[in-house]
């Protein structure tokens, strides 16, 4: 019989054990937040990154041995963005009427993250490349990466900054938005799109169809309107 | 379900294509999104085949996030000193833009309609 360290290091080293275990973690995030009749601070995504960060430091698994595995999953997000035509599709003769409420909000809610964000870290006494790094991190990660580097901040360090905004938005903007008695739909998920990205776009998501469908529409002007603004932006904060 | 999945990849890459020929700083899938949703236009019949692929897909969306919030676990010590003034400026700001964004969309909303 194979010893079990032997089994285990094959498997360590494999896709499928990797694989296997993002599905799991975030299938135990979901479950954990219909158990919490669907709290929205206990969001699937956090709890599966913590699952895993965890079982990652106790087998001393390396990121990009698990990434092996990983990397299924990871890749099916250019395809999802794709698909984020159907629920626009769906919904275009109420987002075609909703173009004036949309570009308000979308300027509205860009300056407003990116500003915000630059004062408070500077408050703090952040500079340089950090604050840099900061300015696009509202938008969807491949646009936000390519922004901090035209910039002059760090692509590794906005790409966690930029995770940390999308699970942060997914968890507070349920509480925000009804305390402010606001139950349109279309608002809810076009502020989290722009604030929050993809992950956003998700919770959003598991709001509604209409609410997706909006986050989505947002997420993709914000990749814009942050490419063209952030650059201004920053200008006011070296 | 493979007929949608290919259509997706393909519009995925002709979006990369386009993309890195154009020197454009979108990404591909956004440009292929934009295709695709123009795609439905022209032809609504494809989006009747794609869209129980692409909405079961979209419902599990959150999932295809794990692997990314995974790999920013080991750079967490890159915040440096300045990490605590970095969280409260992310955790702050983002609930600002939130709460502006559907603020503004919903008063233009009503100032519209009137």
């Amino acid at each position: 019989m194979t010893d079990f360290a032997d089994i285990w290091s094959y498997l360590a080293s494999g896709p499928l054990l990797w694989l296997t275990a993002t599905l799991v973690a975030y299938l135990i995030g979901a479950r954990l937040q219909t158990l919490s009749g669907r709290k929205p601070w206990v969001n699937p995504v956090l709890i599966a990154v913590a699952l895993l960060a965890v079982v990652l430091m106790v087998t001393r698994t390396d990121y990009e041995t698990y990434f092996e595995g990983a990397q299924f999953v990871h890749f099916m997000l250019g395809p999802a963005t794709v698909a984020l035509a159907v629920p626009l599709y769906d919904n275009r003769a109420l987002i075609r009427a909703s173009s004036m409420p949309m570009l308000a909000a979308l300027i509205a809610g860009s300056f407003t993250a990116i500003l915000s964000a630059l004062a408070i870290a500077r408050a703090f006494g952040v500079t340089g490349e950090v604050l840099i790094s900061l300015a696009p991190k509202s938008t969807t990660a491949p646009v936000a990466l390519g922004v901090a580097e035209a910039i002059g901040g760090s692509p590794t360090l906005t790409a966690v900054l930029v995770i940390l905004t999308g699970i942060t938005g997914a968890v507070i903007a349920a509480p925000i938005l009804n305390l402010m008695r606001i139950r349109d739909d279309r608002a809810r998920g076009f502020a989290l799109g722009t604030a929050s990205h993809g992950i956003g776009t998700a919770r959003a998501f598991q709001e509604s169809q209409t609410s997706g469908a909006f986050a989505g529409v947002a997420m993709g002007l914000n990749a814009i309107v942050t490419a063209l603004i952030a650059p201004l932006v920053i200008q006011l904060f070296l | 379900m493979i007929q949608s999945i290919a259509i997706l990849l393909g519009f995925q890459l002709g979006g990369e294509f386009t993309a890195r020929a154009l020197g454009l700083s979108l990404p591909g899938p956004v440009l292929g999104f934009a295709a695709l949703f123009f795609a439905f236009l022209l032809v609504p019949r494809l989006h009747d085949l794609m869209a129980p692929t692409a909405r079961g897909l979209l419902a599990h969306l959150s999932l295809l996030f794990v692997p990314a919030g995974v790999g920013i676990v080991r750079h967490l010590d890159k915040l440096g000193d300045g990490g605590l003034g970095v969280l409260v400026a992310i955790v702050v700001s983002t609930a600002l833009a939130i709460a502006v964004g559907a603020g503004v969309f919903v008063t233009v909303d009503r100032l519209v309609r009137k």
